[in-house]
C-alpha cells in the first residue's frame, strides 16, 4: 500500500520522517536573497531586442530555432484549421483558440520539456498538446469526436488528456487543473525523497489565464508548492481578458503599482515571480529554462507571467465585440511569429527557403490530419459503458446475480446499469 | 465577476423601464404574446431590480459581456455595475438584508461554490435560530447541453433538491420562467432557480396577464400541462415539452396522457402528483439526469407513499444513462432520453409493443 502523507501527520515513526521530506526548509536553509528576488521584465518594450541588440549574436542554434519556429506554426494552422472545420460542423460545443498565445507553449513545452514531465492545461488546450509531442491525428480526431482521438472521442475540445504524454488535462473549469498539476509536482518529489527515486525529476507546469489569478486554488496551490518546495512551474498566460471582463476591471493592483502584477504575487508565497513578454519565444524559453532548471535542482516553484494575446474571441461562439481594434492591432503587430522569423534570418539561423519548406511541412500535416480524422471511425456503442469504472463491477450486481458488466447487452451499451 | 445595482433617483427610471419592458415585450393591446424564455427572465430581471433596490445581480460576464446567455442584455446600461467578489459575497449580503441573484454561467460552476450554497445559505437560518435570513436566488443554465462533453452537460436538481433548506425551481416555459422567477427573488430563502440554455431562444404564447408586473406564480405548485385519464407523465423543464410530444404522439394509439409540469423540484407537490396518479392509475417520470436517487425515485416514492393502491402497473422512469457525458455525437445522442423513449416506454406500459 502506498504510504500517504495524510496520515503521517498523526502515526509520526516513519510517518514523520516522510512528512519531514516535505517540511519547509528554515533557518540556514532559507532561501538567498538572489532566489527570491522578482525577475521583473518591461514589457512595453519587447526584451528580445534589448537582449539580442547586446549581444548582437543569435542565442539559439539554428536547429532550435527551427523546432520553435515550426512548433508556434504549427499550432496557428491546426487552430486554424479547427475554426474551419468548426463552422463546418466537424467539431461541436464550445472550441477555444490558441492563436497569438504560441510563444507561451512553444517557449515553454517544446523549449523546455521532457516527454515525461506533466502539464495541466485549460479548455484552451490544442496547442499545448501539439507542443507536448501529441499527434495533430489525434488531436484532430479527438476534437472531430472519432474513436482514434486522444479520448476516443469522449473528451473532446475542453477535456483532452494523454497519459503517455503527461497530459493531465484540459480543464473546463478556471482553476480547477492547478491543484491537479500540484499533485504531478507532488508525486515526482514524493518519489524522490521519500521513494528514494533519484531518477524521478520530472517537473509539471500548470497553465492558466489572467482571470484564474482571482480563485482560491492559485493561491492554495502556490502555498503549497512553496512550502513542499515542488518542482510546479506556474504559467499565467496572461492574455488581458477573461471572455469580456478585462483583467484591470477584474484585479486589484498590486501595493505602489497602476497594474495587478501577478508576477508579484510570487514572492508573497515564497517563490520567484517573473515577468516576461509572452509574445516573443525566445524571452518565454530563457525564463522557462531557468524555472524547470530549479525544479528539477529541487529547489521549488516559480511562478511565470506571460504577457500575450488571443487573436480570436474567447472561444468560436464569441462575438467578440469588447476588445477594442487598437489593442487587436496593437498586439498583431507583435505576432510572435514574423518576431521569430524576422529574429532567424538576421541572425542567419534559417534561409527564406527553409522556412518555406518548414511552412509547407505544417500545412501538409494539418491537412493529414484533417484527413485521417475525417476517415476515422466513430466510436463504438461499447464505449458508452465502458471506463465509467477502472473495475466495472462498480455497477452492482444485476436482479439474476451476475455483475451488470457480464450481461449480454453490456458491450452493445444497452445493458441496465442502474 | 460583476455585480448590477440599482443607484437612487429611481422614479423616473421607473416610468421610463415599465414602458421599455413592455415595447420588449411587445404586449400593447394583445391577449396573447410571443415571449421567448430569454425575454421572460430579462424582463422579470429588469422588474424586480426596479421594484426593490435591495435585488442586485451577481456572476460571471453579466455586465459589459451582458450574460453568456445574454439574459442580463440591457440592465448594466441601465442600473450602472459595481464590481465585487462572487457567491460567498452574494451570500453573505443576502443575510445582511440584500436581495442578490447570483448567474452562475453554468450551474456546473456552481460545483466551486457549493459550499456557500449547501453549508452557507440553506443552513444559516436554522443554525441561528431564524436571526439570519437568506432571500438569495442561484440562477443559471443547468442540464445536459449539446457537444460539451462530462463537465458542461449534467443536471443538478437532484442534488440541491436533496438539501434541506433550499427552495429548487426548473421552468419550463416563458410564463414559468417570468412568474416564478419573480416569486424566487420576492421569496425570503434561498432559492436555486435551473434553467436550461437550449430552451432560452425558444418562444412561447402568453397572455396578458403573464406581462403584469405583478405576476407570481406560487414556489411549490405543478401545473397540469395536458390534461388525460390514461397515464401520467411528470416532468421538468426542457422535458415537459418531450413529454407533450410524446403525449401527441401516444393518442395516436389511443392513450390519454397526462403531463405534470412540476415547476417546483422542492418543495414538490405531492398532491398533484398522487391525485393525477389517482386518475390515470399509471406513472412514467421522465428527467435527463441519472436514475440513481433522481428525480424519478423520488416522485416513485411519493406515489408508493399516497396512491400505491390506484396503481394499474409498475411506475417507468426515463432518464439519463448513469455515466459522464461523452462528447461524440453518436454517443452523446445514446446517452440521453429522446422522445421516442418517453412513447417507447409509455407503450410498453399498456403492451402496445
Amino acid at each position: 500500500m502506498t504510504p500517504r502523507l495524510s496520515s503521517c501527520s498523526r502515526t509520526g515513526g516513519a510517518g514523520a520522517d516522510r512528512l519531514a521530506a516535505f517540511r519547509p526548509s528554515r533557518g540556514p536553509q532559507r532561501p538567498t536573497r538572489a532566489a527570491r528576488q522578482v525577475f521583473a521584465k518591461a514589457v512595453a518594450t519587447p526584451t528580445k531586442e534589448a537582449s539580442t541588440s547586446a549581444s548582437k549574436s543569435a542565442s539559439i542554434s539554428s536547429e532550435t530555432a527551427k523546432e520553435l519556429y515550426r512548433d508556434m506554426v504549427l499550432g496557428r494552422e491546426f487552430e486554424e484549421m479547427c475554426a474551419q472545420m468548426y463552422y463546418r460542423g466537424k467539431m461541436f460545443g464550445f472550441v477555444h483558440l490558441y492563436s497569438g498565445q504560441e510563444a507561451v507553449s512553444t517557449g515553454v513545452i517544446k523549449a523546455c520539456l521532457r516527454k515525461d514531465d506533466y502539464i495541466s492545461s485549460t479548455y484552451r488546450d490544442h496547442v499545448h498538446a501539439l507542443s507536448k509531442g501529441i499527434s495533430a491525428r489525434k488531436i484532430m480526431s479527438e476534437l472531430f469526436g472519432k474513436k482514434t482521438g486522444t479520448c476516443r472521442g469522449q473528451g473532446g475540445s475542453m477535456h483532452m488528456f494523454d497519459a503517455e504524454y503527461g497530459l493531465l488535462g484540459g480543464y473546463a473549469f478556471i482553476g480547477e487543473g492547478i491543484p491537479v498539476g500540484l499533485g504531478a509536482a507532488f508525486t515526482s518529489a514524493y518519489k524522490r525523497r521519500v521513494l528514494g527515486d533519484d531518477g524521478a525529476d520530472q517537473v509539471a507546469v500548470n497553465f492558466f489565464g489572467d482571470g484564474t489569478c482571482n480563485v482560491g486554488q492559485f493561491y492554495e496551490s502556490l502555498n503549497m508548492a512553496s512550502l513542499y518546495k515542488l518542482p510546479c512551474i506556474f504559467v499565467v498566460e496572461n492574455n488581458r481578458w477573461a471572455i469580456g471582463m478585462n483583467h484591470l476591471r477584474a484585479t486589484g493592483s498590486t501595493l505602489g503599482d497602476e497594474e495587478p502584477w501577478i508576477h508579484k504575487k510570487g514572492p508573497a508565497f515564497g517563490m520567484p515571480g517573473v515577468h516576461v513578454d509572452g509574445m516573443d519565444v525566445l524571452a518565454v524559453r530563457e525564463a522557462a529554462l531557468e524555472a524547470v532548471a530549479r525544479a528539477r535542482r529541487g529547489e521549488g516553484p516559480t511562478l511565470i507571467e506571460a504577457e500575450t494575446y488571443r487573436f480570436r474571441g474567447h472561444s468560436l461562439a464569441d462575438p467578440d465585440e469588447l476588445r477594442s481594434r487598437e489593442e487587436k492591432e496593437h498586439y498583431a503587430a507583435r505576432d510572435p511569429i514574423p518576431q521569430l522569423r524576422a529574429y532567424m534570418l538576421k541572425h542567419g539561423l534559417a534561409s527564406e527557403t527553409d522556412l518555406a519548406e518548414l511552412h509547407a511541412s505544417v500545412a501538409a500535416e494539418v491537412d493529414d490530419c484533417v484527413e485521417y480524422a475525417d476517415a476515422s471511425p466513430k466510436p463504438d456503442m461499447s464505449q458508452l459503458l465502458e471506463n465509467v469504472f477502472a473495475d466495472p463491477k462498480g455497477f452492482g450486481i444485476a436482479p439474476d446475480g451476475r455483475y451488470r458488466y457480464e450481461l449480454p447487452g453490456f458491450t452493445a451499451g444497452t445493458a441496465e446499469v442502474s | 465577476m460583476q455585480f448590477l445595482a440599482r443607484a437612487s433617483a429611481a422614479s423616473l427610471r421607473r416610468s421610463q423601464a415599465a414602458t421599455e419592458a413592455f415595447q420588449r415585450l411587445g404586449a400593447c393591446g394583445y391577449a396573447t404574446t410571443q415571449l421567448t424564455v430569454r425575454d421572460a427572465l430579462n424582463s422579470a430581471l429588469d422588474e424586480e431590480m426596479e421594484r426593490d433596490d435591495k435585488v442586485f445581480i451577481i456572476g460571471e460576464e453579466v455586465g459589459e459581456y451582458q450574460g453568456a446567455y445574454k439574459i442580463t442584455r440591457g440592465l448594466l446600461q441601465k442600473y450602472g455595475a459595481k464590481r465585487a467578489g462572487f457567491t460567498g459575497i452574494a451570500v453573505g449580503s443576502a443575510f445582511q438584508g440584500l436581495k442578490p441573484v447570483v448567474e452562475f454561467m453554468t450551474f456546473n460552476f456552481s460545483m466551486q461554490a457549493i459550499d456557500q450554497i449547501v453549508n452557507s445559505a440553506a443552513k444559516h437560518h436554522y443554525m441561528s435560530a431564524g436571526q439570519i435570513t437568506c432571500p438569495i436566488v442561484f440562477r443559471g443554465p443547468n442540464g445536459p447541453a449539446a457537444g460539451v462533453a462530462a463537465q458542461h452537460s449534467q443536471d443538478f436538481a437532484p442534488w440541491y433538491a436533496s438539501v434541506p433548506g433550499l427552495k429548487v425551481i426548473v421552468p419550463y416555459d416563458a410564463e414559468d420562467n417570468r412568474g416564478l422567477l419573480k416569486a424566487a427573488i420576492r421569496d425570503p430563502d434561498p432559492v436555486v432557480f435551473l434553467e436550461n440554455e437550449i430552451m432560452y431562444g425558444e418562444s412561447f404564447e402568453v397572455s396578458e396577464e403573464v406581462l403584469d408586473k405583478d405576476f407570481v406564480l406560487p414556489i411549490g405548485k405543478a401545473k397540469i400541462q395536458r390534461e388525460g385519464t390514461d397515464l401520467t407523465i411528470v416532468a421538468s423543464g426542457k422535458l415537459v415539452g418531450f413529454a407533450l410530444q410524446a403525449a401527441a404522439e401516444l393518442d395516436k394509439d389511443g392513450v390519454s396522457v397526462e403531463v405534470v409540469n412540476l415547476r417546483s423540484i422542492k418543495p414538490l407537490d405531492r398532491e398533484t402528483i398522487a391525485a393525477s396518479v389517482k386518475k390515470t392509475h399509471r406513472l412514467l417520470t421522465v428527467e435527463e439526469g441519472w436514475p440513481q436517487h433522481g428525480l424519478g425515485s423520488e416522485i416513485i416514492a411519493v406515489v408508493v407513499e399516497e396512491a400505491f393502491d390506484d396503481l394499474d402497473a409498475p411506475p417507468e422512469r426515463v432518464c439519463g444513462v448513469e455515466i459522464p457525458m461523452p462528447y461524440a455525437t453518436p454517443l452523446e445522442d445514446a446517452a440521453l432520453p429522446h422522445v421516442s423513449d418517453i412513447v417507447r416506454v409509455a407503450r410498453r406500459m399498456f403492451n402496445l409493443e
